[in-house]
C-alpha cells in the first residue's frame, strides 16, 4: 500500500524535519506549524487495521498499523509537536526544532508500529533526535549531559535489540503483542522499555539530561521519550504485576528528589518521574479501566507538564535563572505565564476541573476496585506529595513568595498562545472528559465527577497545601545541587577511575623501573606505529610478501600431509 | 538460434570487442561511448540471464557448439548469475563516472586507454565468473588481472607504478599457483571442464596430486582476494589507482577472487575434501578473525581515507570466508550475500571519495591524496558527499536499515546455528572497530574547524555524485528490500550444499 506509505505520520515528520536542517525565515516557520498538523490529518485518515505490510529477511513486518490505543497515543504526539514548535518558534536554533522534529516522529512511529523490529529501529532514532535536541542547548554542561543520556540510551538500545533478537529467533513472529517476562529475552525487552520510562535503578538520567536542555528543548524532551515507554508497556506488558512496584518506586523517588531540589526544572524533570510512576502503576494493575487510566494519564500528563514546563521556560528565557532561592515575585511583571503555570500546577495536583483529575482517579479507582489496599494508600498519600512538590512548590518559590526584584515582561506572542492552548485544553479536558474518554482503548463507564471522589481529592489538596505552608521553612531551598544516583556516574565512576588510573600509573612506573626499560605501554606502542614508517601503516616491501605467500603454501602442504 | 541464446557469449564478447574498438578509434570521447554502451548492454544481458537462471534454472552454453568435456562451456546457475548482475553493474555505473574523474587524474591522451583498459578488466572478470571452463578461467583471470595493472600504473601519483609493480609481482605469483592447481587437476582427471572435473575427481579425491591442487589453488587464490595475510598489496594499490579504477577494483575484483575460491570449493572439490577431512576451516576461521580484528584496527589509524577503506576493506574480506569456514547453508548464503552486499557500499564510498580528490587543488597538475588534514571541516562544504560516506560506513558497520545488516545478520545465525557464541561475540566487537574507523572520518569531516588557509571549495560535480549515490541509495534499498540479495544467496546456496555432498 504504496498510498499509505506517503501519508504515514512519522515519515510526515521526519522529512518536514529534514527540510526545516536547510530552511529559514518565514517558510520555516509556515513548516513548523503546519507539518504537525498534516500528521495530525495523516493520522486520522488512516482507518484501524495493519495498514502496511513487508517481509523482511524471513520476518513479517508491519511498519504501520493502528487501534484506538496507538491512535490516542500518536494524536497526542502530534499535538504535543505543534505545541512544542509553536513555542519554540523564536528560539534562535538552526538544530533544535529540525531535532525535535525528528524525535517526535520517531516518537509516532514507534506508536503506530506493529512489529519489534519497526519499534526498534524508530527506537533509535528517537535516542538520536533527543540527543541533539539536548545537544543543541549549546552549553558545556548540554554537551556533558547529552553524552551521559546517549550512553544510557545506547545501552538500553543494545538490551533491547538482544531481547528482541532473543524473541525473534524464539518464536520467530516479529508482531509486537502482549508478552510475559517469562524468558530472557522477554526480560531484556522489558528491562529496555523500563529503562525509558525512568525506572530504577536508572532513573536518574532524567532529571540529569533534561534540565539541561535549552528552555524550549526540555518541553519537547518531557513528552516523548517517557511516554513512547508507557505505550509500549501499555501493549506489550500490561497486568505484569512486577510493574506496580516498580511504579510506586518512581511515584515516591520522584516526589522525594523533588522536594529536596531547587532548581525549578529539575524539579519538574523529578516530577515526570514521578507521574510516570502512576501510570506505570496502572499498567500493572491491568484491568481494563486500570490501562485506560494510564493512557489518559499519558495523554493529560503531556499537557499539563509541558504547560509547566513551557512556564518555566518562559521564565527562564527572560530571566536566565532557574533556581528558586534566585527567584520570586514573578507574578508582578508576568501575569500570564503565573496564571498559566498555575493552571499546569492544578492540573499536576488532580485540581477538580482539570485535566489531571480525570485521569488519575481512574488509577487509584481501579487499585480500589482490584482490592489493593496497599497500593490505593500509597497512590493516594503519593497524590498529596504530588500537590507539595509540584502543585504549591513550583508555582509559589516561583512566582510569589519573596520578592526577587526581577521583573521580567510575558513572553513573546507565539510562546504565549503556546501556552494558553494548552492551559485551555486543561480546563477542557477536565470539564469535558467525556472528548478524552471516548479515544481510550476500553470502552468508559467512569464517572469522575461523583461527590465522594470531588470531596476526598479536595480534602487531600486541602490538607497538604495546609502543611506546605505550616512546613514551609523546611522546604525553602539552598542553591545547591541534589545528585542521587547519577552520584555513580558523575562522581563515583570518575574519582574510582582517577583512582584507578593513578594505582595504574603507580603500578606501571614500578614495572618500568623493576623489570627493565623494554616495557613500553600499548598507548607509546601505538603512537610509535602510527609514524609513517610504523608497523600499522608502513606498505611492506615486495620480498616480504613473497615470504608470506611461501609461508602459506607450505603450511597448508603441511597440513594436508598431515590431516591425510 | 535466435539471439536470445546466446547471451552467454555476448555477456563476455561484447565488452571483449569494445576494448580493442577503443584502441582502434583513438579518441577518448568515442572510447567512452564505445566502452560504456558495452557495459550497459552487459549489464542489461546479466539481468536477463539473472531472471532466465531464476525461472528456467541452470542454463548451458557451449561456445561453437562443442560439446563439453572438449570444448568450452559457459555455465550459469543461481551463483554465477548473481555475481555477474553485481561486476556488470558496478562497470555500468564506475565507466559513467570516470569520464570526470579522470580528467584531472589521467593525462588527456590516454584517456582511450584508459577505457580500453577498463573493458578489458571487466571482460576478464565476467569471463572468470561466467565459465565453466578451468583453463578459460585462468586466462580471463589473466587478462583482469594484466588490465588492472595498467590501470592502476596510471594514477598520476608516482607512488602508482610501485603500487602496480608491487601488484604485478604478487598477481603474477597467485596466477601461476592457480595455473599449477589447474595443472594438476588435468593431470589427474584428464579434463578441463569443471562440471566433468567433479565427477572424475569423487574418485580420487584423496590422492596427494589433489590435495596439492587444493594448497596451491588456495593460496593463489587467497592472494587475488587479498586474504589475510596475503593481502599486502591491496592498500597500496586502493590507495594510488585512479578513483574510478579503485571503486571498480574495490566492488568487483577481490569479489570475483573468492567466487572463483567458492566455485573451487564447493562445486569441484566438494566439502567433504575442503572441510571434513582437512584442517581448513579451522585455518579459515583463523584466518577471518585475524583480518577483521587486524585490518580493522590497522584501519583506524590510517590518515589517508583511501588507505582507511583499503584496509576496511580487507576486514570486510574476512566476513566473507568467516561465513565460508562454517560449511552451512546460512553461512555460505552470508558470503554471498556480502559479497554484493559489501561490493555496493564500498564502491559507492570509493565513488565519493574520488568526487572528493576531484575538488582537491592539484599541485603540479597531480591531485594530492585525500589525508584527514585536507578534510577538516568538509562537511560544511561538501555535505552530500560526507552524507553519502556515513551512510556507507553504516553499512560497513553493519547498522540496521542498511545492506551490512543483513549480511552480518545472516553471519550471525550462522554462528549460532553451529552453537559459536563466542564468534557471535567476535563478529559484534570487530563491528566496533568498523565504528570507529567511520567515526574518525565523522570527526573529521563534521567537528573539526576548516583550516583558515584552505580555498573553500563546492560540492562534486553531479556526474561523479549520480552515480555514488546510486550505490549509497541502493545499500539502503537493499537494507529493506532484501528479495533480490538473500533470495539469490540462499538458492545459491542451496545448491552449492546440494552440489557440494
Amino acid at each position: 500500500m504504496s498510498n499509505s506509505l506517503v501519508l504515514h505520520p512519522a515519515f510526515v515528520l521526519i522529512v518536514s524535519a529534514l527540510a526545516l536542517s536547510v530552511m529559514r525565515g518565514k517558510g520555516r516557520n509556515a513548516v513548523i506549524l503546519l507539518a504537525p498538523i498534516f500528521a495530525m490529518i495523516a493520522l486520522w485518515l488512516l482507518p484501524e487495521g495493519k495498514l502496511w505490510e513487508v517481509d523482511w529477511l524471513d520476518y513479517h513486518l508491519t511498519p504501520l498499523a493502528v487501534d484506538k490505543l496507538s491512535r490516542l497515543f500518536a494524536s497526542i504526539f502530534a499535538l504535543m509537536t505543534f505545541a512544542g514548535g509553536l513555542f519554540a518558534l523564536r528560539r534562535n536554533s538552526r538544530l533544535e526544532i529540525p531535532a525535535a522534529f525528528l524525535y517526535a516522529g520517531a516518537a509516532i512511529g514507534v506508536v503506530l508500529a506493529g512489529d519489534l523490529v519497526t519499534v526498534f529501529v524508530f527506537w533509535e532514532i528517537m535516542a538520536v533526535g533527543s540527543t541533539l535536541v539536548i545537544w543543541s542547548a549549546n552549553t558545556t554542561s548540554a554537551w556533558k549531559a547529552s553524552l551521559r543520556y546517549a550512553m544510557i540510551h545506547l545501552a538500553g538500545g543494545v538490551v533491547l535489540f538482544a531481547g528482541v533478537t532473543g524473541h525473534l529467533l524464539a518464536t520467530g513472529d516479529a508482531t509486537f503483542s502482549r508478552m510475559q517476562p517469562d524468558s530472557i529475552a522477554h526480560w531484556l525487552i522489558l528491562v529496555g522499555f523500563l529503562i525509558n520510562a525512568g525506572a530504577p535503578p536508572l532513573s536518574a538520567w532524567l532529571p540529569d539530561a533534561y534540565p539541561s536542555a535549552s528552555w524550549s528543548g526540555m518541553v519537547f524532551l518531557s513528552a516523548f521519550t517517557t511516554k513512547t515507554a508507557v505505550y509500549v508497556l501499555l501493549r506489550g506488558f500490561p497486568g505484569t504485576e512486577l510493574l506496580i512496584w516498580v511504579g510506586l518506586f518512581m511515584v515516591f523517588y520522584g516526589i522525594v528528589f523533588a522536594l529536596l531540589e531547587n532548581d525549578m526544572r529539575r524539579i519538574l524533570a523529578y516530577s515526570i518521574v514521578n507521574q510516570v510512576g502512576f501510570m506505570v502503576v496502572g499498567i500493572g494493575i491491568g484491568t481494563e479501566l486500570a490501562l485506560n487510566g494510564a493512557a489518559a494519564h499519558a495523554f493529560t500528563h503531556i499537557i499539563y507538564k509541558a504547560l509547566l514546563l513551557m512556564s518555566a521556560g518562559a521564565v527562564l528565557a527572560a530571566t536566565g535563572r532557574s533556581k528558586c532561592s534566585e527567584l520570586g515575585g514573578l507574578f508582578h511583571s508576568m501575569p500570564l505565564t503565573t496564571i498559566c503555570g498555575t493552571i499546569g500546577a492544578l492540573s499536576i495536583s488532580s485540581f477538580p476541573l482539570t485535566s489531571g483529575f480525570i485521569s488519575k482517579s481512574m488509577i487509584s479507582q481501579a487499585a480500589a476496585d482490584g482490592h489493593l489496599q496497599t497500593v490505593w494508600l500509597l497512590l493516594a498519600a503519593a497524590s498529596a506529595g504530588v500537590f507539595l512538590h509540584a502543585g504549591i512548590k513550583f508555582p509559589w518559590f516561583v512566582f510569589f513568595q519573596k520578592d526577587s526584584g526581577l521583573r521580567p515582561s510575558d513572553p513573546p506572542a507565539s510562546m504565549r498562545w503556546a501556552m494558553l492552548l494548552f492551559a485551555f485544553l486543561c480546563v477542557a479536558l477536565g470539564v469535558w472528559p467525556e472528548e478524552l474518554y471516548a479515544l481510550l482503548p476500553y470502552p468508559v463507564d467512569y464517572v469522575p465527577y461523583t461527590a465522594a471522589h470531588v470531596v476526598t481529592q479536595l480534602q487531600l489538596l486541602l490538607f497538604s497545601g495546609l502543611a506546605f505552608f505550616v512546613m514551609l521553612d523546611y522546604l525553602k531551598r539552598t542553591p545547591t545541587i541534589t545528585l542521587d544516583v547519577d552520584w555513580f556516574w558523575r562522581v563515583a565512576y570518575p574519582s574510582a577511575a582517577r583512582q584507578a588510573a593513578a594505582h595504574w600509573e603507580n603500578l606501571c612506573a614500578r614495572v618500568t623501573a623493576d623489570v627493565s626499560v623494554k616495557a613500553v605501554t600499548v598507548r607509546s606502542f601505538i603512537a610509535r606505529h602510527r609514524q609513517p614508517d610504523g608497523l600499522l601503516v608502513r606498505s611492506w616491501p615486495t620480498r616480504s610478501m613473497a615470504m608470506w605467500v611461501m609461508v602459506m603454501l607450505l603450511a597448508y602442504l603441511f597440513l594436508y600431509y598431515l590431516g591425510r | 538460434m535466435s539471439l536470445a541464446q546466446h547471451l552467454p557469449a555476448l555477456q563476455v564478447v561484447l565488452p571483449l570487442i569494445s576494448a580493442p574498438l577503443a584502441v582502434l578509434l583513438r579518441r577518448g570521447g568515442l572510447a567512452f561511448v564505445i566502452v560504456t554502451s558495452a557495459a550497459w548492454t552487459a549489464f542489461a544481458i546479466a539481468i536477463t540471464l539473472w531472471l532466465q537462471v531464476d525461472t528456467g534454472g541452470t542454463i548451458s552454453y557451449h561456445i561453437g557448439n562443442w560439446e563439453p568435456p572438449w570444448g568450452i562451456e559457459y555455465r550459469i546457475d543461481r551463483l554465477n548469475s548473481f555475481v555477474l548482475v553485481l561486476v556488470s553493474g558496478m562497470a555500468a555505473v564506475v565507466l559513467p563516472y570516470s569520464r570526470a574523474s579522470i580528467e584531472r587524474e589521467i593525462p588527456r591522451e590516454s584517456h582511450y586507454l584508459f577505457y580500453a583498459m577498463l573493458g578489458l578488466c571487466f571482460t576478464g572478470l565476467l569471463g572468470i565468473t561466467i565459465t565453466g571452463d578451468a583453463f578459460n578461467l585462468f586466462v580471463f583471470l589473466e587478462i583482469s588481472s594484466l588490465s588492472t595493472y595498467v590501470l592502476i600504473a596510471l594514477g598520476r601519483d608516482r607512488r602508482a607504478l610501485t603500487a602496480s609493480y608491487q601488484y604485478l609481482i604478487m598477481g603474477s605469483i597467485g596466477a601461476t599457483f592457480i595455473v599449477i592447481a589447474i595443472g594438476f587437476l588435468y593431470l589427474m582427471t584428464g579434463t578441463l571442464n569443471l562440471a566433468d572435473m567433479a565427477n572424475n575427481l569423487s574418485a580420487i579425491k584423496s590422492t596427494r596430486p589433489v590435495l596439492v591442487a587444493l594448497a596451491f589453488f588456495t593460496v593463489g587464490v587467497s592472494l587475488k582476494a587479498a586474504l589475510f595475510p596475503l593481502h599486502q598489496w591491496l592498500p597500496n594499490a586502493y590507495t594510488y589507482a585512479p578513483s574510478a579504477v579503485t571503486a571498480l577494483l574495490a566492488a568487483t575484483a577481490t569479489k570475483v577472487s573468492l567466487y572463483a575460491l567458492i566455485r573451487f570449493y564447493f562445486t569441484i572439490f566438494g566439502d567433504s575434501l575442503v572441510f571434513d577431512k582437512l584442517p581448513l576451516p579451522e585455518i579459515m576461521l583463523l584466518l577471518s578473525l585475524f583480518a577483521m580484528f587486524v585490518a580493522n584496527f590497522v584501519a583506524i589509524f590510517q590518515t589517508n581515507l583511501k588507505r582507511l577503506f583499503a584496509y576496511s576493506s580487507v576486514g570486510q574480506i574476512g566476513y566473507i570466508t568467516l561465513g565460508l569456514s562454517f560449511d552451512s547453508v546460512h553461512g555460505l548464503a552470508a558470503s554471498i550475500m556480502h559479497l554484493f552486499n559489501h561490493g555496493i557500499a564500498k564502491g559507492g564510498i570509493f565513488l565519493l571519495v574520488g568526487g572528493i580528490v576531484a575538488t582537491l587543488t592539484t599541485r603540479q597538475g597531480i591531485p594530492p591524496a585525500p589525508t584527514f588534514e585536507r578534510l577538516a571541516g568538509l562537511a560544511k562544504q561538501m555535505p552530500i558527499t560526507c552524507f553519502g560516506i556515513v551512510i556507507g560506513g553504516l553499512s560497513l558497520i553493519g547498522v540496521p536499515g542498511t545492506a551490512g545488516f543483513i549480511s552480518k545478520w545472516y553471519l550471525i545465525l550462522a554462528a549460532m546455528e553451529k552453537g559459536q557464541w563466542w564468534l557471535v561475540g567476535a563478529i559484534l566487537l570487530s563491528s566496533l572497530l568498523a565504528i570507529a574507523y567511520v567515526w574518525r572520518f565523522v570527526e573529521v569531516a563534521y567537528f573539526r574547524a576548516q583550516p583558515v588557509d584552505q580555498v573553500s571549495r563546492g560540492e562534486a560535480s553531479l556526474s561523479l555524485l549520480i552515480p555514488a549515490w546510486l550505490l549509497i541509495t541502493a545499500t539502503i534499498w537493499f537494507g529493506f528490500d532484501t528479495s533480490f540479495t538473500v533470495g539469490s544467496a540462499l538458492d545459491a546456496a542451496h545448491q552449492l550444499m546440494r552440489s557440494a555432498r
